[in-house]
């Protein structure tokens, strides 16, 4: 179980990017995270594995405190938690395999990650989440050589490498075409039934936010404004995340405040 | 009409105004002064210079044809060239790989190694193979192993600075996705990081290695090792002949290493 208490993030002196966000995901469920770019999607994800320090606030996963983790803590914690990204952030040069195994990172010994000699237990999970995603067959290929699609599902497999407690995906379909990034929304509901994993995912889309979701939570300027089933997520919802047509004078005013924090928050 | 006259005259124009003008022709006279003033001061012999052909003529007829008597002698001097280059380039990766990774601001830990990684590097390429070679000299007395430091030495400021300038230049995101496994930060440096630079370490080594071939066939000339030794003591008993077929042996060698090393750059690149 995931559960945020207002949680702030302020890069320097800026207005704060998220402003006492609350969230609780229990179980299971898939929820998606929709709002405006610079609404603070992707600084809130981060600050969740801490790749961005949350200013103040709580952060709890299965009860452990996240926040305010230092060193092998933090390390051990991070183990817990897959991610997966936008850009994919495969290692190009190496093999499909390695960077499947690089999931493996925080377990194995230092010795062991310069020699490539992983445990049989961690080849043979790879082996099967591989087959399970169709990507097997390339395990000897280099990562570059694969298309968006199949770069993409190594990056959710090498999450799932570190058995993780819950899985995050920054925009995991945003670099990927229409049917494409319609397979990986489906991979990654599929995935988190199977394993019983909560997975918290940003998206743009939300048609397929609607579609491959449990739970559709809506971000505006730091805050969340929409928390709820994706059947009573309306026009009213959508018009109240994305600032709406209607309403011209906010959308003077908005813009220029949230400028300034976006290309920080999506860094 | 005389309105519009008068507004032709002033559409006079110049690419630059008066001041700029005066900035061109002081910096073309200031820099005339200076060539004469080093041309006056250097005080050459210009009898010498006109008697440069006649020279050249006599030299030449002096070395020719090449002695091979000595081949034995030059062939294992050559070899020793191309060993103090070889070691010397690889005990550099050892010195130079952890240099690179302080003088460089995205892995360098604080602003204290970076200055430390950024004046070792600039110290080493200040000062040349030759001057290093004397100082090694003095210290460990002539031979291969102040050849080897003296190179070693000049190396480590060329490829800490390009290694340096090869990590600075990775791609973020890979970094980013290790850290996220909760890899330790050598783990990341291993999986994110080296893979990135490996060809940049390849092409830079490989380019290194064709150097210090070159720079350790005059180490001699100081004492520290390799053909050069062979080569001042030729002179100095004016052997031109032995002298002209060293001089060929060193430009056998040097056109090897450009063809194996172009060969060898393919290859890895």
């Amino acid at each position: 179980m995931l559960e945020i208490t207002n949680l702030v993030k302020r890069y320097g002196q800026n207005d704060p990017v998220l402003k006492g966000l609350n969230l609780k995901v229990e179980g299971s469920s898939v929820v998606s995270i929709v709002g405006a770019s610079g609404a603070g999607k992707s600084t809130l994800l981060r600050c969740i594995n801490r790749l961005v320090e949350p200013t103040s606030g709580s952060i709890k996963l299965n009860g452990h405190e996240l926040v305010n983790l230092r060193g092998s803590e933090l390390r051990h914690s991070r183990r817990r938690i897959g991610m997966v990204f936008q850009g994919f952030n495969l290692i190009d040069r190496l093999t499909v395999m390695e960077n499947v195994l690089s999931g493996r990172l925080g377990y194995v010994s230092f010795f062991q990650a310069l020699t490539r000699r992983f445990p049989q237990s961690d080849i043979d999970r790879a082996f099967s989440l591989m087959e399970r995603v169709g990507i097997a067959h390339y395990a000897d290929k280099r990562a570059d050589q694969l298309s968006g699609g199949e770069r993409q599902r190594v990056a959710v497999v090498r999450a799932l490498m570190q058995e993780p407690q819950i899985l995050l995906a920054d925009e995991p379909t945003a670099s990927l075409d229409p049917k494409t990034s319609q397979q990986i929304m489906g991979l990654l509901q599929s995935l988190a039934s199977e394993m019983s994993l909560p997975v918290l995912i940003n998206i743009h889309n939300v048609t397929q936010a609607r579609m491959y979701t449990d739970r559709i939570v809506g971000m505006r300027h730091g805050q969340m404004i929409f928390d709820g089933e994706p059947k009573d997520f309306n026009q009213d919802a959508l018009d109240a995340i994305y600032g709406g047509i209607e309403s011209p004078e906010e959308d003077g005013g908005d813009p220029e405040q949230q400028a300034s924090p976006a290309p920080e928050a999506t860094a | 009409m005389v309105d519009h006259a008068a507004k032709l005259a002033d559409r006079a124009w110049s690419r630059y105004d008066r001041k700029e003008q005066l900035t061109r022709y002081a910096v073309y006279l200031i820099t005339l002064m200076a060539v004469v003033w080093a041309v006056r001061d250097i005080d050459i012999f210009w009898p010498w210079v006109w008697d440069a052909p006649n020279q050249i003529q006599s030299l030449g007829a002096r070395m020719w044809p090449p002695e091979f008597g000595q081949w034995n002698a030059i062939f294992s001097a050559m070899l020793e060239t191309v060993h103090i280059a070889t070691l010397s380039t690889m005990l550099t990766i050892f010195i130079a790989l952890p240099v690179s990774y302080i003088a460089a601001q995205n892995t360098t830990p604080n602003k204290v190694t970076l200055w430390i990684g950024r004046f070792i590097l600039v110290s080493s390429r200040s000062v040349n193979t030759i001057i290093w070679a004397l100082l090694f000299v003095a210290i460990f007395g002539p031979g291969v192993l102040a050849g080897i430091l003296a190179v070693m030495f000049r190396s480590v400021g060329f490829i800490g600075k390009l290694m340096g300038e090869a990590i600075e230049e990775i791609d973020r995101r890979p970094v980013e996705a290790m850290e996220a496994t909760g890899a330790s930060k050598f783990k990341v440096v291993l999986y994110a990081i080296v893979p990135q630079v490996m060809p940049a370490f390849f092409a830079i080594i490989i380019l290194r290695w064709d150097i210090n071939i070159r720079e350790s066939t005059v180490l001699g000339l100081v004492g520290a090792g390799g053909i050069g030794v062979l080569l001042q003591g030729s002179i100095d008993l004016f052997a031109w002949q032995t002298v002209a077929t060293i001089l060929l042996a060193i430009v056998v060698l040097v056109i090897l290493g450009e063809a194996l090393t172009s060969v060898l750059r393919k290859k890895v690149i």
